[in-house]
């Protein structure tokens, strides 16, 4: 088992690890929100499915509780697709 | 106890950490900012983030240009640990149409004799600085290699950590109801966490800058547009510059990260605080890339969004006071170009503040500007 936080990846798509994390969060920023615009997490192909449920717990360590925190906005696409699929024939444009 | 402040900044974007940390530079004590949400979350963190000195009005090439000048040192003058990623690979701006061309050769002309070190060339010359470009309809391009991207929330950061370190306040989720004006003088502002008794209150709120004028009683002559704009998975490095083209409203970066940041203009946005997204915008990006970069077509969209232009009627922003109000400062209406011109307009703003001579004039910025009709509108935005 990994115990070293700067082994520890948290979010997978754009590889943060928890001691990023922890790291920023003894720099004073307490949201999900600040986080992911520093470091990424959340930005990737998977939004953040995996890693900000676990950012929310260190969070949640260090004082802010879950209860309190607010959920970054999810974008459109849901899965990536690729650009090709909307560059139809008919220019929408002419 | 009274809560008082010498200054209160509305506005956590880049203007406005920009004016803080300006501000307290030159020993100012007692600086709140305040921030409805968090730093960066309006039109600054939702930004395209290039940066360019190519502009049509000499104006903007000099902010332009005074703030990259101060962007290429920024890590240092603000003593910031991390990379703010400024990569300065260029702009490569194109021209389709001959009229276009002609405008351009204006513009080269202007942006050299101001020392913006860009070059005219044809299609051959753009083919060979982005080389999966399509020429076959570029009639002219422009580029300038100083030109290029940073990560706005990091530059961001960096100015708010040097403003906190200097003594700035800043206040997060504090939102600004309502501004005291008695016999032409400000006395506070009003916020749902309570009252601040202040001299001075700078108007740095973005998209939302008419809404606080207001408060003031003041009428400022600007509206606010959604843009649009996605990003791709990341990939190896393929495109050192931003390419633009007007003639689409279109414009490309490859990031330090490997990812695509892309947009198109479409008249039809609405021009309200909607920071929605559509479907269509989708298509009309994808038109664009399949016509100019159809190699990028492979790459993955992994996110969408938008954020909010704030457009005056000569797409340059207003900076200074109102005539008649004393204490009322304001840094609004950048028309899509604002996170580029922080650098030098935090500088400026503070000097006005405190009464200093402007490091440049920017008289002809003021709200004034629009009653004397004297417009001279900048020709190069998308």
């Amino acid at each position: 088992m990994l115990t070293n936080p700067q082994e520890v990846i948290i979010c997978r798509c754009e590889d943060v690890t928890l001691a990023e994390i922890r790291q920023l969060i003894r720099e004073g920023y307490r949201s999900l929100d600040e986080l992911k615009r520093l470091l990424r997490c959340g930005m990737g192909p998977c939004q953040g499915r995996t890693c900000l449920p676990l950012i929310a717990q260190e969070l949640a360590a260090h004082g802010v509780p879950i209860a309190e925190q607010r959920w970054p906005t999810f974008r459109p696409p849901t899965k990536p697709v690729k650009l090709e699929l909307f560059a139809r024939e008919d220019d929408p444009d002419g | 106890m009274a809560d008082t402040a010498s200054v209160v900044i509305i506005g956590g974007g880049i203007i406005g950490c920009s004016i803080a940390y300006n501000l307290a530079e030159r020993g100012l004590r007692d600086v709140v900012l305040v921030e409805r949400q968090f730093l960066a979350a309006g039109s600054t963190g939702r930004s395209g983030a290039g940066v360019r000195q190519q502009w049509g009005t000499e104006m903007n090439c000099r902010l332009a240009r005074a703030s990259i000048k101060i962007f290429e040192q920024l890590e240092e003058m603000l003593d910031y640990p991390r990379s703010i990623e400024f990569k300065q690979e260029g702009y490569l701006i194109l021209a389709f149409t001959p009229a276009e061309a002609r405008q351009f050769e204006a513009n080269v002309r202007l942006q050299r004799s101001l020392g913006v070190p860009v070059t005219l060339m044809d299609a051959r010359g753009a083919k060979e600085i982005v080389p999966h470009l399509v020429v076959d309809r570029v009639v002219a391009a422009t580029f300038c290699p100083e030109d290029g991207h940073i990560n706005p929330f990091l530059a961001t950061d960096a100015y708010a950590r040097a403003a906190r370190r200097r003594g700035v306040d800043i206040r997060l989720w504090t939102e600004v109801t309502g501004i005291l004006v008695n016999n032409g003088r400000v006395k506070g502002v009003h916020t749902n966490r309570g009252f601040i008794h202040c001299p001075v209150v700078v108007n740095a709120a973005g998209p939302y800058s008419q809404l606080v004028a207001a408060m003031a009683g003041v009428d400022i002559p600007v509206y606010s547009e959604r843009h649009q704009i996605l990003v791709t998975e990341p990939v190896q490095p393929m495109q050192g510059p931003m390419v633009i083209s007007f003639h689409h409203g279109f414009y490309c970066q490859q990031t330090p990260h490997g990812s695509f940041i892309m947009g198109v203009g479409d008249p039809h946005e609405p021009k309200d605080f909607d920071v929605g997204h559509s479907w269509q915008f989708l298509e009309q990006v994808c038109a664009r890339v399949r016509e100019l970069l159809p190699g990028l077509l492979k790459l993955h969209l992994v996110r969408q969004w938008s954020g909010l232009y704030n457009i005056t009627p000569d797409a340059q922003p207003i900076l200074g006071g109102v005539p008649g109000l004393e204490g009322y400062w304001m840094a609004v209406g950048f028309s899509g170009h604002g996170f580029m011109l922080a650098p030098i307009t935090g500088k400026i703003m503070a000097q006005l503040i405190l009464g200093e001579q402007p490091e440049i004039d920017v008289s002809m910025l003021g709200l004034d500007r629009f009653e004397r009709g004297e417009l001279i509108r900048e020709p190069s935005v998308v």
